[in-house]
């Protein structure tokens, strides 16, 4: 098992928003996590990468075999999780370029590995941009500085491109994307698919979910895993909404 | 005026001594700066502008003075070399306060002066007498006509009209001593109509010795002429500077500078511009980056005195630990100096929460028809860029690192001259990491 959550709380500020999460993932399996606003979708990856602004209160995760929950973000990075954030940071003054020979280069040092040299890494950058289609201009300027929203989503999935990670969390990453850019973004994940890597999509619509197809898709409600099913499920909920999940929640 | 008694006491028991091996030109000035100096005494913490900024414990120390001129037996070439890689300069040194003659200057267009200014006040009297001291009379700084009194030596450079000096020039001043030590550095830059000259000075301690540095500079940038003056402290931790430069700018002339202060103990930067012609420009950026209990304060002074001017400010603090910056940046657009132009930027990173910034800007306009702005910030390091680099892999300690290096970036970039951008971005990876003693361009090794 790559992932293992085990009835997960946690809080910001005082405020407890995840209530007891349990959720397992195989290598090379797709899940869906589907919920309205506000049910929890994104503390759950804020929590599993290390998002200080968060503390968790009760339960364990595991992942690949370890504790995750005591490693620093930076460390789960390098264990092989990534986060395609839902608004990527802008970074004025540090180059996409500085920005990931730094990264590449402390995910090598962590896997004992020498640092790649200036040519292999721009071998490198050019040969994953190309998944994502993301224009070499991008490539030159300060990390997301100007970029626009679609080019933010596809410079997520170039990082995750050049991270190779085993888990990665795609957070809302077809929020603000028109539907070329879904197409292209969509792609890139699919080109990266592996029987031993695995994706948790987190989404409110199903549209993404025509192009990345999940084993499983589950409904996230008020800090809860509150329904499982297989990817009918997702469809179910384009043609029905959440009105029903709820009303059996609070039945 | 305790700590005046014993320099008051100096100037009149050794005023004879002091003015022996100097010229007429810098003597004759003595006499009415002292009295200005006795009515003045040195700044205050209690004076708004020097609040932030007390020099009493500084100038409690007795330093010695080296009035006999006792030449210091070091060879700066051999004990330092600061050279910066692929940029070649027309190299001079200032060893404490004196002009190291061994360095014949060689190679600068006819008609170019640049050597000791005791010599030069010398040589060419009436050439200089119309310039030493006409910006720093006018100072209202006890500092300055301190330095007027006990001035004994320091650095001239004249670039006669429609002369273009196409290599960077390039002064290295150190501070040497076996004893606590006083000096009064003085340089004159006068560019006529239609000169270039890029000139850079870096100032170095090369003993860890308690110094007191007090620089009066005095700029002249003629009509048409273009000056870009770069300025770099490492000093030691010991070291307390005072530097005044004054630039008068004619019309349509151009003044670029760029200070930045790596390494230091407690900097006092004064720098006053006034524009007496029409349609000239002034470009001020700085930087200063400071750890443990350094203190760095830049007072800028920009005086639109005529129509028609632009000048522009960006000043940026990185303040580690418990270090202190301040800065004050006060614009004046007189009554008739329409058309004016002036920004000011001055933005500050904290990233402890010892760290303290004083910032005030100051605008007074007296004009209508003017464009001026200014802004001030200071904050910490951005927490959710922090979390995004180290969600890729990057340690907290790099990303920080990589985070204040970014912050400083466009001050750098003001930066013209190529190989010298490329050293300072070296020089200010190697601060954050905290290798700077490390220095490499220093074989004298005992810099701290």
């Amino acid at each position: 098992m790559l992932l293992e959550i085990k009835n997960l709380h946690a809080s910001i500020e005082g405020k407890e928003i995840l209530r007891g999460i349990n959720l397992s993932i195989n290598e090379g399996e797709i899940h869906a996590i589907m919920g309205p606003n506000g049910s929890g979708k994104s503390t759950l990856s804020a929590v599993l990468t290390g998002n200080p602004a968060f503390e968790v209160t009760d339960g364990e995760v595991w992942f690949g075999g370890k504790n995750l929950l005591e490693m620093s973000p930076e460390d789960r990075s390098r264990e092989g999780l990534f986060l395609s954030f839902q608004y990527p940071v802008e970074i004025p003054g540090v180059s996409m370029v500085n920005f990931m020979r730094s990264a590449v280069n402390e995910h090598r040092k962590y896997r004992q590995e020498p640092a790649l040299s200036a040519s292999d890494f721009l071998k490198l950058m050019r040969e994953k941009r190309s998944v994502v289609e993301l224009d070499s201009k991008l490539a030159n300027r300060s990390v997301n500085e100007g970029f626009s929203g679609g080019e933010k989503k596809r410079n997520e999935i170039f990082q995750m491109a050049m991270l190779e990670p085993k888990l990665s969390i795609l957070d809302e990453t077809d929020s603000g994307l028109d539907i070329d850019a879904l197409r292209i973004v969509a792609q890139g994940v699919n080109k990266l698919r592996s029987p031993k890597n695995s994706t948790i999509v987190i989404t409110h619509y199903q549209r993404l979910l025509d192009y990345i197809v999940p084993d499983m898709v589950h409904i996230l409600y008020k800090g809860r895993i509150v329904k499982t099913a297989g990817r009918e499920l997702a469809l179910d909920l384009e043609e029905r909404g959440y009105d029903w999940i709820k009303q059996e929640v609070e039945e | 005026m305790q700590a005046e008694e014993s320099y008051i006491d100096l100037y009149k028991q050794h005023a004879k001594t002091l003015g022996k091996s100097c010229s007429l030109l810098l003597n004759s000035k003595r006499d009415a700066a002292f009295e200005k100096f006795q009515a003045y005494g040195f700044p205050k913490a209690n004076q708004e502008e020097y609040l932030h900024c007390d020099l009493q414990e500084a100038l409690s120390i007795d330093y010695g003075l080296n009035l006999n001129r006792v030449k210091m037996p070091i060879n700066p070439h051999d004990v330092f070399s600061c050279d910066v890689p692929n940029l070649t300069t027309k190299l001079f040194f200032v060893v404490n306060d004196q002009f190291y003659k061994k360095d014949k200057p060689a190679g600068l267009p006819e008609g170019v002066l640049c050597g000791s200014l005791n010599d030069l006040t010398r040589t060419h009297a009436s050439l200089l007498e119309p310039y030493y001291t006409k910006l720093s009379e006018k100072s209202s700084d006890g500092m300055v006509p301190f330095n007027t009194t006990f001035a004994q030596d320091g650095v001239v450079l004249y670039v006669p009209a429609g002369v273009v000096i196409e290599k960077p020039i390039q002064l290295i001043q150190v501070l040497h001593g076996a004893v606590d030590l006083m000096v009064n550095r003085r340089l004159l830059i006068i560019l006529e109509e239609g000169a270039h000259a890029q000139f850079l000075v870096c100032d170095h301690a090369l003993s860890s010795m308690h110094f007191f540095s007090n620089q009066v500079t005095e700029i002249f940038v003629g009509k048409n002429a273009s000056l870009e003056y770069y300025e770099l402290e490492m000093d030691n931790t010991n070291t307390t500077r005072v530097s005044n430069t004054m630039i008068s700018q004619d019309a349509s002339s151009r003044f670029l500078m760029n200070g930045v202060t790596l390494q230091n103990g407690f900097s006092r930067n004064n720098i006053n511009v006034r524009f007496d012609g029409e349609g000239a420009d002034a470009h001020l950026s700085g930087m200063a980056l400071a750890k443990n209990s350094q203190l760095i304060d830049n007072h800028l002074f920009i005086d639109h005195a005529v129509p028609h001017c632009t000048s522009q400010e960006l000043y940026k603090y990185v303040l580690d630990d418990a270090a202190i910056g301040v800065f004050g940046g006060r614009i004046l657009v007189r009554k008739d100096a329409q058309k004016t132009s002036a920004y000011q930027s001055n933005k500050n990173l904290c990233s402890t929460r010892e760290a303290k910034m004083f910032a005030k800007p100051h605008l007074e306009i007296y004009a209508d028809d003017v464009k001026c702005s200014h802004g001030t910030a200071t904050g910490q390091i951005d927490e959710t860029a922090l979390f995004y680099m180290r969600a890729r892999g990057i340690s907290e300690q790099e990303a920080r690192l990589l985070l204040k290096f970014a912050f400083t970036s466009d001050v750098l970039e003001n930066i013209r001259l190529e190989p010298l951008k490329d050293r300072m971005r070296m020089l200010v990876e190697k601060h954050f990491r905290g290798e700077l003693a490390k220095c490499a361009g220093c074989s004298a090794g005992n810099c701290s």
